[in-house]
């Protein structure tokens, strides 16, 4: 069998049904192999949405996402979206086509390094030099993408060898790799000590991220929770995995987070983080990060322990594997649950004195807070909701009370800006039963909006509602608090007629700047049939609060 | 405190997180699948987290499938834990160890060309003979000298020559292995 044909069967054999990609010379063999092949290839209209929509299709589905693009240009566009992967541990593979090994290192046509460019955002990489080498690597790219912390595998194959002719054999059963031993089970030593600590906090609070997530821990990790009413917080990339309208919900932390959750960070006597990694946008100025805390630290990775808070308890192991046996080891002390009411007094105290709020409009004009809640309503709090970067993402993390897990997909590590409408293409064709919508920034979608055309081409009946602001938003806010004011480079210009962009590619397009109108006209977007674009005009200067300004302490929120 | 469900305390002003610095010399002893690649993986790694490598060796072992990558580093400026924590992340990283110094034998080889004038040959010739070291090349006005030991050694060996000229030093960094069980 040729190479490129036994590819597409190893990738079956993985489970692959939809794959995003672009052709060109080096992955030729690879598109015409893809010609017989019983895989559904969604044409991006460039390589890094198609890396991204891979991204939102494993995120939506928590299966692998699978792009593919050619040597040289098409490969380098690629390196966002591994990263973007890598950052928030997606689990994806990227086959990439090479030029011809008699080409390689002769700066030949469309030749790029993409092992070498791409070797720190992968969690591994695999240059084929054999072709027979091909199913063995789409088995072990499959396990080191999927298995532990996940992550993007990329895959490059030189032209001429996936012309070669092979005799191809499914593989099957966990791949040999010697260097590879993800950990999966916690110390239950470690758990009891924890369990114990925890029985003695007097001011806990749990922490997640999006760990619990990706292990598919949300259940497991609201019963431990709920043990004893403990308070939660998340992070960006955890919203989902406890339901936001809860009684012990303290809202997202961090930089945009909410005052209750960074408060009680900062008071907390003992911090129980699940699978989350202390990040910047967390923790703030770091020597003030939570100072009368002790920590529990449960993640997969060990690199991830004392990385950048140092943990008193760390538990190495998946979620999935820990939660259950702390809570049951947890509720074995029957501790008293009534040794925290001071501490949920305080925190309603917070709660009632800095609730997320911002001040309406008194006419018809739409703030942006407005325009999630409107969301929000309109989709039932039901939708997977994608996102750019920058305020509107912020904001629709405050304001769409996320209650599962899986429907929130953006770029929270790298902060991808035009990450939102890929990944929704993406989610949408891993859950076609689902609404997807997009919540889109102005800046960001004009750098993605070709790929208008893969939905259109595709039919795949995605909603963007884009909020417009005519600006860079959260550099405008920088600029205007902590840069005296000096806008630069900052305002979009003469916008484009969203509307007429969107019909020129086949969609559906929307306008709305009349805040007593805009729930119809997201009920109306959401009942059309195909891609719906929604140009909302919002508030043009309204900025994103509460912050942490960039290097202070979580006490010195402002706004 | 490891009974389920007993009711000993784990108080938390107790609890103390591991240290970070160890304040002194590491070498780290890798097992690397020999591919493509893999050295280009670990000097990358080093270089985006900011560790620095003081010594650097790659060689073969007695399989060949697998190569020994031996690093020395300051652990009074780089959280040794974490440097092994990130190196078990890439897949071709089969084993790691810490080599403890009292149950490690460590040696690296040096040459040295000095300037060696007819009048301080003899007392050149000398110290070499004191770090049992090995003349490997004589010239009119120079001498080359190998020398082998603990890393230690050599840097003495180096303060004692470089009065008289020293020319150029090349050294390989050094290579350990542990005294007693062997590795695999």
């Amino acid at each position: 069998m040729r190479a490129a044909d036994a590819l597409c069967e190893a990738l079956k054999a993985e489970g692959v049904e939809h794959v995003f990609g672009i052709p060109g010379g080096a992955n030729l063999p690879t598109y015409d192999a893809l010609y017989d092949a019983e895989l559904i290839h969604i044409q991006a209209r460039h390589e890094q949405c198609a890396g991204h929509a891979a991204e939102g299709y494993a995120k939506a589905s928590g299966r692998v996402g699978v792009a593919m693009a050619t040597s040289g240009p098409g490969a380098t566009n690629l390196v966002t979206p591994i990263a973007d992967a890598m950052m928030d541990s997606v689990p994806t593979v990227f086959v990439t086509g090479q030029v011809r090994t008699d080409l390689i290192g002769t700066d030949g046509f469309q030749e790029a390094d993409v092992t070498g460019i791409t070797l720190p955002v992968v969690k591994h990489s695999l240059l084929v030099t054999d072709p027979r080498q091909i199913p063995d690597y789409v088995h072990e790219a499959f396990h080191i993408a999927s298995t532990g912390r996940p992550g993007p595998v990329l895959i490059d194959v030189p032209q001429d060898l996936s012309r070669a002719d092979i005799e191809y054999m499914p593989i099957e059963g966990t791949p040999e790799l010697p260097g590879y031993k993800p950990p999966t089970e916690g110390n239950i030593k470690q758990i009891r000590i924890a369990a114990k600590a925890l029985a003695n906090a007097r001011r806990p609070v749990i922490y997640g991220g999006g760990g619990i997530v990706n292990a598919n821990a949300s259940e497991e990790f609201r019963e431990f929770c709920a043990s004893d009413k403990l308070p939660v917080t998340l992070t960006v990339m955890g919203l989902g995995a406890f339901p936001a309208p809860h009684e012990q919900w303290l809202g997202m932390l961090g930089m945009h987070g909410t005052r209750t959750a960074n408060y009680a960070m900062d008071e907390a006597d003992l911090i129980v983080c699940v699978g989350a990694r202390f990040d910047d946008r967390i923790t703030g100025k770091l020597a003030e990060f939570a100072p009368r805390a002790k920590f529990v630290h449960i993640d997969v990775d060990p690199a991830e322990i004392s990385k950048n808070v140092p943990a008193h308890i760390p538990i190495v192991g998946d979620a999935k594997d820990v939660l259950p046996k702390l809570t049951r080891e947890y509720r074995a002390l029957k501790t008293d649950s009534e040794r925290l009411d001071d501490w949920w007094k305080r925190i309603r105290e917070w709660q009632t004195t800095y609730p997320l709020r911002y001040e309406d409009s008194r006419d018809s004009e739409i703030k942006p807070q407005f325009m999630i809640e409107a969301m929000y309503e309109a989709t039932g709090g039901d939708a997977i909701i994608t996102s750019d970067v920058g305020q509107h993402q912020m904001w629709a993390a405050q304001y769409y009370h996320f209650n599962q897990p899986r429907r929130w997909l953006n770029s929270g590590g790298l902060g991808t800006m035009g990450f939102g409408l890929p990944a929704a293409i993406g989610a949408k064709v891993a859950r076609p039963d689902d609404t997807v919508v997009c919540l889109a920034g102005d800046g960001s979608l004009v750098m993605v909006c070709q790929e208008f055309a893969t939905a259109a081409f595709h039919n795949i009946p995605v909603k963007v509602f884009l909020m417009n602001n005519g600006h860079f938003g959260m550099v405008r806010q920088w600029q205007e608090l902590f840069w005296e004011e000096r806008y630069k480079s900052v305002e979009m210009g003469p916008s484009p007629d969203w509307p007429r962009l969107a019909e020129a590619f086949g969609w559906t397009g929307m306008q709305c700047a009349d805040k007593s109108e805009l729930r119809d006209a997201m009920q109306t977007a959401l009942e059309t049939d195909g891609p719906v674009l929604l140009d909302v005009h919002v508030t043009k200067d309204e900025n994103c609060y509460p912050m942490i300004p960039a290097g202070a302490a979580a006490r010195d929120m402002v706004g | 405190m490891g009974e389920p469900g007993t009711q000993d305390v784990v108080r938390l002003e107790d609890l103390e997180a591991s240290r970070q610095l160890t304040g002194r010399k590491h070498i780290l002893s890798l097992l690397v699948e020999n591919k493509p690649g893999v050295l280009a993986r670990i000097a990358g790694l080093f270089s985006r987290r900011g560790f620095n490598i003081d010594t650097l060796a790659v060689g073969p072992t007695e399989d060949p499938d697998v190569s020994r990558i031996t690093l020395t580093l300051d652990g009074a400026v780089h959280p040794i834990d974490q440097v092994t924590k990130q190196l078990h992340k890439l897949v071709n990283v089969i084993k790691i160890r810490d080599m403890e110094p009292d149950g490690t034998v460590a040696r690296e080889m040096a040459l040295f060309r000095v300037n060696a004038a007819v009048e301080s040959r003899a007392e050149i010739m000398q110290f070499a003979e004191i770090y049992d070291a090995k003349i490997v090349d004589v010239s009119r006005r120079s001498l080359t000298i190998e020398v082998t030991g603990a890393q230690e050694k050599i840097d003495s060996f180096e303060r004692m020559i470089r009065p008289h000229g020293l020319i150029e030093m090349a050294r390989t960094g050094e290579v350990a292995i542990s005294k007693s069980r062997p590795e695999h």
